[in-house]
């Protein structure tokens, strides 16, 4: 049943289902209910790592090493017990500043440098097109022994056949097209491919699925069990060598230890690792379980083959089947079709994604690292004043990928005989392990530069290049095998592959040693020589202290902001006082060397610094860095990066507004205090001038009695028309002392509330007649003419009598004191309108002055300038006046009188509760 | 941050701990010819540490803070 | 030869008796009912003493002390201020513009024309 048609079939078939898993999950994200964010597919999407190399590639290595195939595992699990100190910052880093790549990221922490960011592109896919030959190696390879099902016949030689009919070219031209339709439908927000990793991981359980069936089916069904397979291994005296392999094998221990020390690094720095461990993560915390679910996912996948390797070994003896084929030609020599069919459907799925994540990380790089710097700068593109740029990206990304992919399979045509599976894969982690340095030691170590990072990586791959590509290259006849025999031009120290002489160690541990020194070196050494740019300067810190900062993750992006130097003032002196706030500002234009306020100061970002500093010292760190925040604005944020802002700090946002709130309310707090306090100093003065007048106004009549009671007892020779003038002035002056202290009583009874109220119905008229005439004797003195103008009619209104008779007193002794004195005239007039009863006092005075008009009727006040005039009465007058006017429901105020005098006025409603209408 | 830095502390640790195990000098001792379950003495030990190794890291990686 | 005095404020009942009590008293005495015409009846008038009320509408008492005080020709002249405002303030303010004497209100006849005597015998 193994028909070509068949295999073609249900290759097409199981793409087909990738395609419509991922469309689901494409779907799935795109309605918001996103399938890959559970730490479970993150584990498996992390397994991309198993490539074809994995599934056909260890049995190669372990049927003639023996463990040689486990460093490849072993190494990545121990650099996952450092996931959580170096992954989760590469992690927080690159969501902090929206690292879109490997390359991205190198650059963005060397200062973005673009040149850094198109070098390390560069040899990203120059290291890795052998891996993906490796990938075309395997697949083409079990298609064509598949097909020649039941024989189990060896693949020709490459180049043996025309390219046109090479499976190769098909596979790699069906698995871009592949690619293509799967990555790059439409570009993705946030560089994220949900599609992609939820087919990737399903991928991941198909090749564990597949590999275990045969093991399972080796293990059991062919022998009896492990005991049984290894029992017969080593009673074979070729086998048994390789139970104890370490001593035996090419390198040993150090082979041993330098393919630990690249798998380590190549799990990190591997393209398609990089990718769906850093930039597909949707959630932090899921690194948890990916810490251990991906590492026993290696186990599982690695507990059979040593079983299948030596199970193969005994089964074809000879060596004429090529051990890296083991997985599907057992199966196929013991005539298990379907399972043949699930082995190479596994094999296509090791391969197909490790093609498809790397070629998507790789085109990423090479469209966002190395070609759209270069075209954005190409001024006669005009790229800039384009809108919409995303046809042109995509179709970048979609050439590059066929470009990578080709070129993978033109490695395979130049070299892909030289070496087995595992041999080649090795050459590529070789090529990655050349990032270990800048990338490790920047986000440690905030000394390194961008030339120091530039030096190293042209370093390590150009030590890389000569020592495992060239070599590869001239194996393959490619190019001379002198080259590697005498050393370029005869010179035996440049040999690639005893590099200054350097012999006994295995190709890669060789060429590990040297481009790590190399690499590493001229890191530190060029680091150390030079300087760092501002930009270079700032990447680093945000890179080396991303945990130290503020949980919004800002820094960067806050540096950036601007502010006003009056919005920081007022900032600070919110929470410090004006006065703090002046003496923060001064201080910080002192260390300027300038003069504030006169010179004014720019916030910049020592500034804003200074400003937030001093605010954590009264508010705490992080709410002076929330209030510092709030009053900074941002430039130039990207839609992007407000969505992050809202979704991520919505929290910071939300207590940053809780915080403004509370600071508002205490500044309102805090000023009605400072109102208060004014007025209670404002009533403390008045109270104080209040006393002193009162204190006046009782010793002046005071010092006349006393003066005459003297006279009077002490002076016999007063004569009698004399003693009765003198007497009279004692009687007067005693009068206005009792008025005196009545006002200052009636004010104490106003005062606590305490006034009684006696109302009857009266006729106003007769008060105002009554009032006239109590004050006659004076009007008569003082020689004023008095004008009364009463309505005939007029509606009795209910009122206190006494109270409105002193109302009526007090505004007619006020207009004798402020008449003309050269001709005193006052009118008195009563009008009855619209329920209301209008009574006015007018003099022919000087008037009140506009500024005095309402506060006249305050307590205490007295209209002018106590000094230059001199006060007349104790100030309490009127206060008493407007509060008897305001209990009956009425109104008290002073205009200007026609004639030019002061014109006192006060209403009364006829009935109380009358509306409120106001003539 | 106490806890996290606890959690990173055992992490490195257990790496450490992993590098010395999976290495000259201690890999020798298990390089000798025999069997152990029926599996080569040297295999059984790598799978049986390795499979150790992931256990401990689970316990760490899952514990609260 | 008599002194002369001149009485200087706006409370005519305080006048009144300040009037008989220096005229008893052997004082030639003249009246100014503010500080305008104080000034202005202090060249004619010459007085020997000013007896100053300090709370005077337009030209207070102070303000009288100062410009008598101005004027080389009436430094001699003896200021006596009276007031009702008795504050610590008020009186060194008083003494301070030059004022001889700082009589608060209500004050002793008696006290009041000794001490005036004193400050005229002493010159």
């Amino acid at each position: 049943m193994l028909q070509g048609w068949v295999v073609v079939a249900t290759s097409f078939a199981y793409l087909g289902l990738l395609f419509a898993i991922a469309y689901y999950a494409d779907r799935r994200a795109d309605a918001g209910r996103s399938l890959i964010a559970n730490p479970y597919i993150y584990s498996l999407s992390l397994a991309v790592y198993a490539t074809a190399w994995t599934f056909y590639g260890s049995v190669g290595r372990a049927a003639s090493d023996g463990v040689g195939f486990l460093p490849i595992y072993i190494g990545p699990t121990l650099m996952i017990a450092l996931w959580w100190v170096v992954m989760r910052k590469i992690l927080r880093i690159s969501k902090d500043n929206r690292i879109t790549s490997l390359a991205d990221f190198i650059a963005s922490r060397y200062g973005k440098s673009a040149l850094l960011g198109g070098v390390v592109t560069v040899i990203a896919v120059i290291g890795i097109v052998p891996y993906i030959s490796l990938q075309l190696k395997a697949v083409s390879n079990s298609f064509t022994i598949v097909l020649q099902y039941p024989a189990i016949v060896m693949p020709a030689k490459v180049g043996a056949v025309p390219m046109l009919q090479d499976t190769a070219l098909w596979v790699a031209l069906s698995l871009a097209l592949f690619t293509i339709l799967f990555g790059t439908r439409h570009l993705y927000s946030a560089e994220r491919h949900e599609g992609m990793v939820a087919a990737i991981a399903f991928e991941s359980l198909v090749k564990l699925l597949a590999f275990v069936a045969v093991g399972v089916f080796v293990t059991f069904g062919i022998y009896d069990g492990f005991g049984d397979v290894f029992a017969r291994a080593a009673a074979d005296p070729e086998l048994r060598p390789l139970l104890t392999p370490l001593e035996g094998v090419a390198g040993g221990y150090a082979s041993w230890v330098w393919l630990t020390i690249l798998s380590m690094l190549a799990i990190l720095f591997l393209p398609r690792q990089f990718q769906v461990t850093v930039i597909e993560n949707v959630r932090e915390e899921h690194l948890k379980k990916a810490i251990w679910l991906f590492p026993l996912y290696m186990l599982a996948i690695n507990v059979f083959v040593l079983p299948i390797a030596f199970g193969g070994r005994l089964h074809f003896p000879g060596g004429v089947v090529d051990a890296d084929t083991f997985v599907l030609s057992i199966p196929m020599a013991e005539r298990q079709e379907l399972l043949a069919l699930l082995v190479f459907i596994g094999g296509l799925s090791a391969a197909t994604g490790m093609v498809i994540v790397e070629t998507i990380a790789l085109s990423t790089m090479v469209c966002n690292d190395l070609l759209m710097p270069v075209l954005l700068r190409l001024k006669s593109l005009r790229l800039n004043d384009r809108a919409d740029l995303t046809g042109l990206l995509l179709g970048i990304r979609r050439g590059a990928i066929l470009l990578i992919v080709l070129l993978g399979y033109l490695y395979f045509r130049l070299a892909g005989d030289a070496y087995a599976l595992v041999s080649i894969g090795l050459i590529s982690f070789a090529a990655v392990a050349q990032f270990a340095p800048v990338v490790l030691g920047g986000i440690f170590w905030k000394g390194g530069t961008r030339r120091g990072a530039l030096a190293a990586l042209v370093a390590g791959f150009a030590i890389w290049f000569y020592t495992l590509l060239l070599p590869a290259l001239a194996r393959s006849g490619w190019l001379p095998i002198g080259l590697l025999e005498q050393g370029p031009f005869g010179i035996a120290l440049l040999r690639p592959l005893q590099l200054f002489g350097l012999a006994g160690l295995d190709q890669i541990t060789h060429a590990m040693l040297w481009s790590m020194i190399a690499n590493l070196g001229a890191y530190v050494m060029v680091s150390l020589s030079g300087t760092q740019s501002a930009e270079e300067h700032r990447q680093a810190s945000v890179f080396v202290d991303v945990f130290r900062r503020s949980p919004e993750g800002g820094g960067a992006r806050f540096w950036r902001g601007t502010a006003s130097a009056t919005d920081l003032h007022h900032l600070l002196a919110r929470f410090l006082g004006a006065a703090a706030a002046d003496a923060a500002f001064r201080d910080h234009a002192k260390r300027k060397g300038l003069s504030w306020p006169t010179q004014p100061l720019t916030a910049d970002a020592d500034f804003v610094h200074h400003v937030e500093t001093q605010l954590a010292g009264a508010i705490g760190a992080s709410s002076a860095r929330i209030m510092v925040a709030s009053a900074v604005k941002e430039e130039a944020l990207t839609l992007e990066e407000v969505r992050r802002i809202v979704d991520e700090a919505s929290q910071v946002v939300m207590y940053s507004h809780q915080l403004e709130q509370k600071s508002r309310e205490l500044e309102a707090a805090s000023s009605e205090l400072r109102a208060a306090n004014e007025r209670l100093k404002e009533l403390d003065r008045l109270k104080d001038d209040f006393l002193s007048t009162v204190t006046h106004e009782l010793r002046t009549p005071l010092t006349s009695i006393r003066s005459f009671g003297e006279i009077l007892a002490r002076d016999p020779k007063v004569d009698l028309a004399q003693r009765r003038r003198f007497l009279g002035i004692i009687a007067k002056e005693t009068g206005r002392l009792t008025r005196l202290i009545d006002q200052v009583l009636d004010l104490a009874k106003i005062e606590s509330g305490r006034t009684d109220w006696t109302e009857t119905a009266v006729d106003l008229r007769e008060v105002i007649g009554d009032s006239v005439a109590a004050m006659s004797q004076v009007l008569q003195e003082k020689k004023v003419r008095v004008e009364v103008h009463l309505p005939e009619q007029i509606t009795p209104v209910r009122v206190d009598l006494d109270r409105i008779f002193q109302v009526l007193l007090n505004l007619l002794s006020n207009a004798v004191k402020f008449c003309n004195p050269q001709d005193r005239r006052i009118e008195v007039t009563l009008a009855e309108r619209d329920g209301w009863l209008r009574v006015e006092v007018c003099d022919n005075g000087s008037g009140v002055r506009p500024a005095d008009e309402k506060s006249i009727f305050d307590k205490f006040v007295q209209a002018g300038d106590t000094l230059t005039d001199k006060p007349q009465g104790s100030g309490l007058g009127l206060y008493i006046c407007r509060h008897i006017v305001e209990h009956h429901g009425g109104r008290i105020w002073v205009q200007r009188a026609p004639a030019g005098g002061a014109c006192f006025a006060f209403t009364l409603p006829i009935e109380r509760g009358a509306p409120i209408h106001q003539p | 941050m106490h806890g996290f830095e606890k959690k990173g502390q055992r992490m490195i640790a257990l790496c450490m701990l992993g590098c010395v195990l999976f290495n000259f000098p201690i890999l020798a001792l298990f390089n000798v010819p025999g069997l152990l379950f029926g599996v080569p003495v040297l295999y059984a030990y790598i799978f049986i540490t390795w499979a150790l190794l992931i256990a401990l890291m689970a316990r760490v990686a899952e514990k609260r803070d | 030869m008599t002194k002369k005095v001149l009485i200087v404020d706006d409370e005519q009942n305080i006048v009144t008796a300040l009037e008989y009590l220096l005229g008893q008293s052997g004082y030639q005495v003249e009246v100014a009912q503010n500080g305008e015409e104080a000034l202005a009846v202090v060249d004619s008038f010459a007085p020997d003493l000013v007896l100053l009320d300090v709370m005077m509408p337009r030209v207070n008492g102070y303000e009288v002390c100062r410009r008598l005080r101005e004027r080389p020709e009436w430094r001699h002249v003896k200021i006596v201020m009276l007031s009702a405002k008795g504050r610590e303030v008020e009186v060194s303010k008083g003494i301070s513009l030059g004022a001889d004497l700082y009589v608060v209100k209500p004050f002793s006849n008696t006290e009041l024309v000794a001490q005036i005597d004193a400050l005229l015998a002493g010159a």
